[in-house]
């Protein structure tokens, strides 16, 4: 097991990315990019199961599929650090002629994504579908996904939700980035949400809390668990309390950067906020 | 004029589940998907035998098309089934995303398009999909005559890489086609030959265009009639060698006339040989309900039109 101290400076190396990225371009999305960093840099480093280099068909590994799109620089950045291809290339992000989208997809043939999104509400079913597969090849890998808690306003979502309980997708851990936020406001005020661990044990999942969803411990803790509630007839579900713009004082509790970039000064005080660890590219 | 026996009639659909039953059997890859309507595509025989390779997904198209997506993602070859509306427009960001733009092997089979779906109205009648799949990069885009030659296209599309979507209807219509036919892709089919107009037709209008070129024989008119299953990729080379000799064209097909094969026989034309064309085709509007029979009188999509609009083309030589 990777030792925390070594996770957490490849966190902080994957958020001065997201930030130098997206600042580039002066487009992206860095709040929930910066949200969910320590969960996807402890998914790729230390939660799952994975094979060295990178076929789409994935079997005998766990898959991650990323239905909030809009989050790619994360995405991007934690592949490039776990080598699915080189870290120089995240200077490319949605540049012309660049296999880094501004939303992840297979059409460039970037290795590590499985599926393109950025339309929401897809990524549940295709996570289903890759689970069903696994089923049918007798592969025990696990299929992770991630969602955004406002992306469950699309009714794809419910539709998936209700068909893994229902056909016992127990190889699926769906987890929902509850940062509480979307673009024009707090979830609340957009489309209430409700209480969603309400809603999903309803459909008949296994639902657990990730309250200090960016604490590595607790997260690894938390993934932990999930993983072992696999198997047992239920998808499961992770409900994992974020802060949107996590480890960026100006940038956290607030939907503001949600889809906009930091100017000159801003990057500059963001990353001496997150000094170098593992260097930039 | 070449002679074409109808064999018994038989719905297209019930070609797509005899090939299903067949590929259960043969493709082990090969799983089935459908959103409640099971007996609607005829593939209770593939369940009873594969079990395990079906997933009824319930009435949850979206859903559908997305776990179909992920099925690839381990090597399967998904075949969803549902009716042609709630394949398409209902979907079409799904298949936008997860099948045609991230390139995923997905077989998108929709039974029941267009009007002659019948007394259901036009709640069911897509009259629009071939328009929607074609204008997807990288779809194929297929509609077969009848029964032997949907059977023959569903064979032939689970041996292909790359998202399809084909397309087939409700009534029992002739069927004509040779049994155990070869189906490629892209490659379209001569049926008669003639000098005096081409007649390009596709799904069930095929076999209304031989009627009507039968007819136009008695009156000394030649008419070539080409089956255009695939309407994407489309035989451009086979368009253009028939009306190099024949001068115009008639395109006929159970679709509006926007987005339709009459729309991509036309593009070819245009920048390539410009030729004098008719459409048949429903005129940008919806469907109703009624007998299949009355709703192609009603809309003019049977051989009569054809025919009329063949005397109609060759005067515009």
């Amino acid at each position: 097991m990777a030792a925390v101290q070594e996770l957490q400076d490849l966190v902080t190396q994957v958020r001065r990315d997201i930030l130098r990225m997206v600042h580039k371009v002066n487009s992206g999305h860095p709040g929930g990019s910066l949200g969910c960093t320590e969960f996807i840099v402890a998914l790729y480093n230390e939660v799952m199961e994975l094979k060295e280099g990178f076929d789409m068909d994935g079997k005998d590994e766990d898959l991650f599929f990323l239905s909030n799109g809009h989050i790619s620089p994360v995405f991007y950045s934690v592949l490039a650090r776990r080598g699915y291809f080189p870290v120089e290339e995240l200077s490319t992000f949605r540049l012309i002629n660049s296999r880094l989208q501004g939303h992840p997809t297979t059409h460039e043939g970037l290795p590590g994504v499985r599926i393109a999104s950025g339309s929401l509400g897809q990524g549940m079913s295709v996570a289903i579908g890759a689970a069903q597969a696994k089923k049918l090849n007798k592969d025990s890998n696990l299929v992770y996904s991630l969602h955004g808690d406002g992306e469950l306003q699309e009714g794809q979502n419910w539709e998936a939700i209700m068909y893994a309980s229902g056909n016992k997708v127990d190889n699926l851990i769906a987890t929902i980035d509850l940062n509480g936020q979307q673009i024009d406001g707090s979830t609340d005020d957009v489309l209430p949400m409700g209480d969603l661990r309400a809603k999903f044990e309803a459909f008949g999942w296994d639902v657990l809390d990730i309250k200090e969803g960016n604490n590595l411990e607790a997260i690894l803790k938390g993934m932990k668990e999930a993983k072992s509630r696999t198997g047992k007839g239920k998808p499961v579900c992770v409900l994992l309390h974020t802060i949107m713009g996590n480890g960026v004082d100006f940038m956290m509790y607030t939907h503001a950067w949600h889809g906009k970039a930091p100017s000159d000064e801003q990057l500059e005080n963001a990353l001496e906020q997150n000094p170098v660890t593992l260097g930039d590219y | 004029m070449t002679k074409y026996v109808d064999q018994g009639k038989n719905d297209t659909r019930s070609g797509y589940g005899a090939a299903m039953t067949e590929l259960g059997r043969t493709n082990s890859d090969v799983v089935a998907l459908c959103a409640d309507l099971v007996g609607s595509l005829k593939i209770q025989p593939f369940i009873d035998e594969n079990p395990d390779r079906f997933f009824q997904i319930g009435i949850a198209e979206a859903n559908m098309m997305g776990i179909a997506a992920g099925l690839t993602i381990g090597g399967k070859i998904p075949f969803t089934g549902t009716f042609a509306n709630f394949s398409t427009g209902r979907v079409y960001d799904q298949i936008r995303q997860s099948i045609a733009y991230s390139g995923k092997n997905v077989k998108i089979c929709a039974s029941h398009a267009g009007i002659t779906l019948g007394e259901d109205g036009a709640t069911h009648q897509i009259l629009e999909d071939i328009g929607m799949m074609k204008m997807l990069p990288g779809m194929v885009v297929i509609n077969p005559c009848d029964f032997n030659q949907t059977k023959a296209a569903t064979l032939a599309i689970a041996e292909y890489e790359g998202p399809v979507y084909l397309r087939f209807g409700r009534p029992k219509v002739a069927n004509f086609t040779p049994v155990d036919q070869k189906f490629e892709i892209g490659k379209a089919l001569m049926l008669n030959e003639g000098t005096d107009v081409t007649i390009i037709a596709t799904g069930h209008l095929v076999w209304e265009s031989l009627i009507a070129a039968e007819n136009l024989e008695k009156q000394g008119i030649a008419a070539e009639v080409i089956n255009i299953h695939t309407i994407k990729p489309l035989d451009k080379d086979a368009v253009l060698k028939s009306v190099k000799k024949t001068g115009c064209v008639v395109t006929a097909e159970e679709h509006n006339y926007l987005g339709g094969l009459g729309e991509s026989i036309a593009r070819v034309l245009a920048t390539e040989h410009p030729t004098p064309q008719e459409f048949i085709a429903t005129q940008d509007t919806f469907g109703e309900s009624g007998t299949p029979a009355q709703l192609m009188e009603k809309y003019g999509l049977n051989n009569k039109a054809i025919e009329k609009a063949v005397l109609k083309v060759m005067k515009r030589k």
